[in-house]
């Protein structure tokens, strides 16, 4: 059990201004329903940039709820250029204090909020360019390099507690001890060996492949009466599972790899080894 | 406020109590050490003996073949490592990829520490959590040392084909272990008709307290001591006995006995109105688990579209109490490995919502929770981003 203060659970069984803004003209989508959590926030921002109304609609577990809530509370009556310096700790504080495993549920709202500014501004959300250390999470080292300076941490835990990377499957936990003292300066300089081009992401693959099913390959299976759906990708493999008319057909193994997997490698990456449920 | 609703009984169970009452004696007036010269200690010995009696009698098997151990994980731990060390040429283990963590990370610790020198093959199951005998089959070579498979899974209660699988197991001249924890109790076991050499059984999870369990070792099964000590257990688990709770888990063996029947229609017919209700009162709930080949008590499933957590901690503020495998509440980041493991969809698996009974639960408790639950759900979804947009995408 999360030892949640009082204020977290009060906006978690209360959260203020959930719902939609449809005339929203600032709007942040962040996470994903593989990562556990996702928010999209809602602003109206009027014509002197100042939020009048903030609303959500939130993914997650009480602490993503109650971050949400205190976010939208928060940014109300700001000017944008007020609302937008706002950090992650003080959505954290403004809640009494987050469990230290779920300050990442602070930063999603930071990110949202960054989302939504760059989104009325008509910007490209600033996303921490730089190389995926986190396959699991899609987390940067850049993004990690400010969690640390912004935040202070001093631990690999504290990483992950606050970006998630390195809470999957443990791969690149050396690589973020590296990347921390680096960044505190408390080892000596290292040779940090180049590494070659950024590779893509779990997260980014199964959004890529998402794309593609909705937009190529479920339309030409429902010609046929059948249907597909995503079930995990875990490196190159992508396991989907056949619906429908497709589920008993005995062709279908032949539409996986000579229709699916090859429409797959064309258009997101080379590698992709599709394979059914079983 | 309503009392406790506790149906989370595959997290552990209340001390019956009948079990209470056996075992207290043995924290107060007979403190005696069972291994001593005089009578004092050795009245102590004797309701060990009897303690023994009553567990073999559950599990259809001979008192020698019960050793007591302090908890489930290390009766795994102690089959497990036997096995590896009575047969020293053999460097493979089959195990699934829905095990407890206590047999899991015991297979994958003993394939890192030495250096991969171990192989570890790990079973996949399907979407209704069950595993493919032929596969399994497959998997078994001269070099294995040992399977080892749950008799039923924690998260879902799929019960897996034991009997079945320890017979192929023996043809093929390897050692077999099953971890029953979550089976014993609520099916019938009679180990003297199958080829199972380990088995490990926990108490907490059939009313008896924590912090005692048992290792079942079958008659002429090459054994190696993991506890290493004193002559106590025949010499095969050193350490003085824990006599209150080893005491308590007799007695609570001698109650699953005897309640197995009301397991199996009470307990059954409970769990069944539960999950009827919810997933015809509740769209887009899904069963996770096989529907027939299941414990009696168990119950999971998803509710699609948000976070277990949040579910649970709804439910929380009416007592009910239930377990979730959602990443939040794994203390990972990641959803369950069973979970994972039977390819629920991600949409559902963060959802997931287990409810475990027990013969203490009533059919009142069932019908407030059925009360509950859909204002909880819709509560949630009302939420969620993802349950807006769910029919476009």
């Amino acid at each position: 059990m999360w030892e949640y203060t009082d204020k977290v659970k009060e906006h978690f069984m209360n959260p203020r201004n959930v719902g939609e803004i449809k005339d929203a003209n600032a709007v942040g989508e962040v996470g994903s329903l593989s990562c556990g959590d996702a928010l999209k926030l809602m602003l109206k921002v009027d014509e002197k940039e100042i939020i009048v109304d903030a609303k959500f609609q939130t993914f997650g577990c009480a602490s993503a709820i109650a971050s949400s809530s205190a976010l939208t509370e928060m940014v109300k009556g700001l000017p944008l250029t007020e609302a937008e310096k706002i950090t992650n700790e003080e959505i954290a504080d403004f809640l009494g204090g987050l469990p230290k495993e779920k300050m990442h549920c602070s930063v999603m709202g930071r990110e949202a909020l960054e989302a939504a500014v760059a989104n009325y501004r008509g910007v490209p959300v600033p996303v921490a360019e730089g190389e995926v250390v986190c396959e699991c999470f899609g987390v940067t080292d850049l993004e990690v390099k400010r969690a640390i300076e912004e935040s202070h941490l001093r631990s690999v835990e504290d990483i992950t507690n606050f970006t998630k990377a390195g809470g999957g499957c443990g791969k690149c936990l050396d690589r973020l001890q590296e990347i921390l003292d680096e960044v505190t300066g408390s080892a000596k300089s290292r040779i940090i060996p180049m590494k070659g081009p950024a590779r893509m992401t779990t997260i980014q693959k199964i959004k890529k492949i998402e794309d593609v099913l909705e937009r190529e390959i479920r339309p030409a299976l429902r010609n046929d009466g059948g249907d597909i759906e995503l079930i995990d990708v875990d490196g190159d493999m992508v396991i989907v599972a056949l619906r429908g008319a497709c589920g008993g057909c005995s062709r279908s193994t032949t539409t996986l790899k000579e229709y699916v997997e090859k429409t797959l490698r064309e258009q997101v990456l080379d590698t992709l080894v599709v394979e059914e449920e079983r | 406020m309503n009392d406790v609703i506790y149906m989370d009984n595959n997290a552990t169970t209340k001390v019956a109590p009948d079990v209470l009452a056996a075992m207290l004696p043995y924290f107060s007036e007979l403190y005696g050490n069972p291994s001593s010269m005089h009578r004092f200690g050795g009245q102590v010995g004797r309701a060990l003996v009897k303690a023994r009696e009553q567990v073999a009698e559950l599990l259809g098997a001979d008192t020698e073949e019960i050793i007591f151990t302090s908890c489930g994980t290390e009766s795994d731990s102690t089959a497990i490592l036997s096995a590896v060390r009575a047969n020293p040429d053999k460097h493979h283990i089959v195990t699934t990829r829905v095990e407890h963590p206590a047999v899991k990370n015991l297979a994958t610790s003993l394939r890192n520490l030495t250096g991969h020198k171990y192989r570890v093959t790990s079973l996949g199951v399907d979407n209704e959590g069950m595993l493919d005998l032929d596969e399994y089959r497959k998997a078994l070579s001269d070099d294995t040392a040992i399977v080892s498979v749950m008799w039923a899974n924690n998260e879902t209660g799929v019960i897996f084909p034991i009997a079945e699988m320890a017979a192929m197991a023996k043809e093929e001249g390897i050692l077999f272990h099953t971890d029953a924890v979550q089976a014993v109790g609520k099916i019938p076991i009679n180990l003297r008709e199958l080829e199972v050499n380990f088995l490990s059984l926990s108490g907490h999870k059939l009313h008896a307290p924590k912090g005692v369990g048992v290792l079942y070792v079958k008659k002429g099964t090459p054994y190696a001591p993991f506890m290493i000590g004193g002559h106590q257990e025949r010499g095969r688990r050193g350490g003085t006995e824990n006599t209150a709770s080893i005491v308590g888990l007799g007695k609570a063996c001698e109650l699953a006995g005897a309640w197995m029947s009301l397991e199996n229609s009470k307990v059954r017919k409970l769990r069944d109105k539960l999950e009827e209700g919810l997933l015809a009162s509740i769209p887009n709930s899904i069963l996770n688990g096989h529907k027939t080949s299941r414990l009696p008590n168990t119950c999971n499933i998803s509710f699609e579209y948000i976070e277990g957590e949040a579910i649970l901690l709804h439910m929380d503020q009416y007592n009910i109490c239930a377990s979730s495998g959602s990443a939040c509440t794994s203390g990972s980041l990641e959803p369950s490995h069973v979970m994972r493991a039977m390819g629920v969809p991600f949409t559902a698996a963060h959802g997931s919502i287990r409810f475990s009974l027990s013969v203490f639960n009533t059919e009142d408790e069932v019908d407030l929770v059925l009360e509950k639950m859909p204002a909880i759900i819709a509560g949630l979804r009302e939420m969620s981003p993802f349950w807006q947009n769910r029919d476009k995408g």
